[in-house]
């Protein structure tokens, strides 16, 4: 019997440090382990001790991609925690900052990150050398996720005005009217987008997922809502330790989620979709019809096209806040002393999937205890899943060949192992 | 007569959240022509294609917080003529450096369920405490402008021009009013670093100091007056500790909250 062993030692065009190790004997894949070797940062440590105030700007630390991810899961934590309510044009100001987020990092991931792949490139450097004009359109893309961002925050990473209950200024209508010509102008260059990945060539396979996200009537999601799963599941957020569970592996800096009595499930673009396509913002969705797309996408590469699926959607709903938009009275609601133990958690939707926190808080509002669930730990374990599927089907090739392809199954998901301290290196096993 | 070879460019990342060599790909309208004047030779994040060094300029990302990580830096420094680190955990050891003041073995057993399965040292440090840098940037993030400044400045062989005023300086260009002292607001404006804009002020809120301290700071100064308008002692330390805790200048500044907190 022959053995063969798989190794990507560091995997390229992911956010932080990861490897893959993938073990096969004969015709069948005996592991497949994807590997963290980000080094631990304590965050969850660490927050004990600090003001609840201080947790979105210190958990917006874990990541320089999603940073608003964080800021967002925090102040929905705290507030649920402290029973404040934050609505009305607070709310949607949120879900505007949020949209530059997505608008970025979706465009990050689909030119610079993913396309690549597609077409043959190591980088989108390179790729810009033969398709100038994607390339182009991509940065210009993300630059307005990033403007978006820089109007309402301050900055495109680490903005600095989010706080539990809102925001610290709000801005004036003028000012996000006048952002509206951009946004028109993105719009125009998502439907672009989305046209370019649906001509790209897709292997044709499709992964029986279980997949997970937040969902709430009338909106396709980003904050609030219930956790729901494409097996039927429906709980509140507050609820989410009862049915998830995290295990320690020990080839991974970073800790696994499960579905209790399921096992592995996704987080991500192709779970909301799944869960809320029938939520999208009419150009998205008639846009999805045009690409190909039905109400559930299975297949992992076509994930570039529901990327691009969500940016129309951010965009359209940025507009709609805009057109909508009313200067609060204030910023932000004022929050009340914490007297007594509290604890509160809640998920948003980060880009690359649903990011749970969950706080308790002690008598004076010191944080007692924190829990950070981040979208790529949930996914890890089913990633492994689509790695092993992908080395079955692929016995065939060489080292080379199927070292790239384990290395681009990977990059499907979007990984970001700085969030869940993880960084890929992909190692392959033949016995 | 052959042309001469571009320079190559490298970014390595040890402990970090990615934000700062993110900075390298936030900078669209530039990133094409930046990557017409170098050669992009090892860059994980953004290429699988990766050449072995030396390389001309490498950029390096995080702080140092395992021994293969104290081992990597010094093999880095030796492929590298200039070595320039980007922002707070590559300068001052980040918000992870929050680790310096607690103790790692029970910080492991918070955070994994099998601490034996980790590797971590107890402290985590900037990179210039492990080999010779040749320029900090500061920030978390980094600004992108003085990225490109940098990087322009070892293109032409000249000293970057990067400004080490305090905040305040940057508020009075920007005209915002002083959130110290129109509002009692705390701000670590004055002993720490510009760059980043003034942003926050501009924003009703005090800085963070997430660009470090500047080089004169009179950080008792400050803390006297954090204290007129009504932190205490405790919130002072912690006002101080956040994304360059370890920073010498903040290090003392928290060390010395701390001590009249007890």
């Amino acid at each position: 019997m022959t053995e063969r062993t798989v190794h990507v030692d560091y995997i390229s065009r992911v956010e932080g440090e990861g490897a893959l190790k993938v073990r096969i004997a004969g015709d069948k894949v005996e592991e497949a382990q994807l590997k963290i070797f980000e080094p631990p940062r304590f965050f969850e440590a660490f927050l004990r001790g600090r003001g609840l105030t201080e947790a979105p700007d210190i958990t917006a630390r874990i990541c320089g991609i999603c940073p608003v991810a964080y800021q967002m899961s925090a102040c929905h934590a705290m507030e649920a925690a402290l029973g404040v309510k934050v609505e009305g044009q607070l709310r949607a100001l949120r879900r505007l900052l949020y949209c530059g987020e997505w608008i970025e990092s979706h465009a990050l991931h689909i030119y610079l990150l993913h396309a690549p792949d597609f077409l043959g490139y190591p980088d989108a450097i390179r790729l810009a050398k033969d398709h100038p004009q994607e390339v182009k359109l991509g940065l210009a893309l993300k630059k307005v996720g990033n403007d978006l961002m820089t109007l309402l925050g301050g900055r495109e990473i680490h903005p600095v005005n989010v706080r539990v209950g809102g925001f610290y200024r709000a801005p004036t209508v003028d000012e996000l009217r006048a952002f509206r010509p951009q946004l028109e102008r993105a719009l125009e260059m998502a439907e672009r987008t989305v046209r370019f990945t649906a001509t790209l060539d897709f292997p044709h396979i499709e992964e029986d997922y279980e997949f997970v996200s937040i969902r709430r009537e009338g909106e396709y999601p980003l904050t609030q809502g219930d956790i729901v799963s494409s097996k039927g599941l429906k709980i509140p957020q507050a609820e989410f330790e009862h049915h998830f569970e995290e295990v320690h592996v020990p080839y991974a800096n970073a800790l696994q989620a499960v579905h209790k009595g399921s096992g592995p499930y996704l987080v991500g673009p192709l779970a909301r979709y799944a869960l809320n396509s029938d939520q999208l913002t009419p150009k998205a969705r008639s846009m999805a019809k045009e690409a190909g797309l039905g109400p559930v996408e299975r297949n992992p590469y076509r994930s570039i096209i529901v990327r691009g699926i969500e940016t129309i959607f951010a965009i359209e709903e940025s507009l709609r806040i805009i057109d909508h938009y009313e200067r609060p009275a204030e910023p932000s609601v004022p929050l009340p002393e914490v007297t007594q133990p509290r604890r509160g958690a809640a998920a948003t939707e980060a880009p690359r999937g649903m990011l749970y926190h969950r706080y308790d808080l002690l008598p004076g509002g010191l944080i007692g205890d924190a829990r950070i669930v981040p979208p790529t730990s949930q996914n890890q374990k089913r990633i492994e899943e689509d790695v092993r599927h992908l080395v079955e089907r692929s016995l065939v090739l060489d080292e080379a060949a199927l070292t790239d392809r384990c290395e681009r199954a990977i990059r499907n998901h979007d990984p970001c192992i700085s969030c869940a301290t993880h960084f890929l290196k992909v190692t392959v096993e033949r016995s | 007569m052959a042309a001469p070879s571009k320079p190559r460019l490298a970014v390595f990342k040890f402990a970090s959240c990615d934000g700062c060599q993110l900075s390298v790909l936030d900078c669209e309208d530039e990133l094409l022509a930046v990557a017409g004047a170098v050669d992009i030779a090892n860059f994980m994040e953004a290429s699988s294609a990766v050449v072995d060094g030396p390389y001309d300029l490498t950029l390096v990302e995080g702080s140092v917080t395992t021994p293969e990580d104290a081992r990597r830096i010094r093999e880095v420094r030796a492929q590298s003529r200039v070595l320039v680190t980007i922002g707070a955990c590559a300068t001052s050891g980040g918000i992870q450096a929050l680790r310096n003041f607690a103790d790692v073995e029970e910080y492991r057993s918070v955070v994994y369920a099998h601490p034996e399965y980790l590797s971590t040292l107890a402290t985590s440090t900037g990179i210039a405490e492990h080999v010779p840098v040749d320029f900090e940037l500061r920030g978390c993030p980094i600004s992108k402008y003085q990225l490109l400044e940098v990087v322009s400045a070892f293109l032409d062989r000249r000293t970057p021009n990067v400004s080490t005023d305090s905040v305040c300086i940057e508020c009075k260009r920007r005209g915002n009013v002083c959130v110290l002292v129109a509002h009692g607001t705390p701000c670590l404006g004055p002993v720490t670093q510009a760059g980043c804009g003034a942003i926050r002020p501009a924003y009703r809120r005090g800085c963070y100091g997430c660009f470090g301290p500047q080089p004169t700071p009179n950080s008792t100064s400050l803390t006297a007056k954090l204290e007129e308008v009504g932190m205490a002692p405790e919130v002072v330390k912690r006002f101080y500790r956040t994304f360059n805790a370890n920073a010498p200048a903040f290090r003392q500044a928290g060390e010395a909250a701390a001590a009249e907190a007890k």
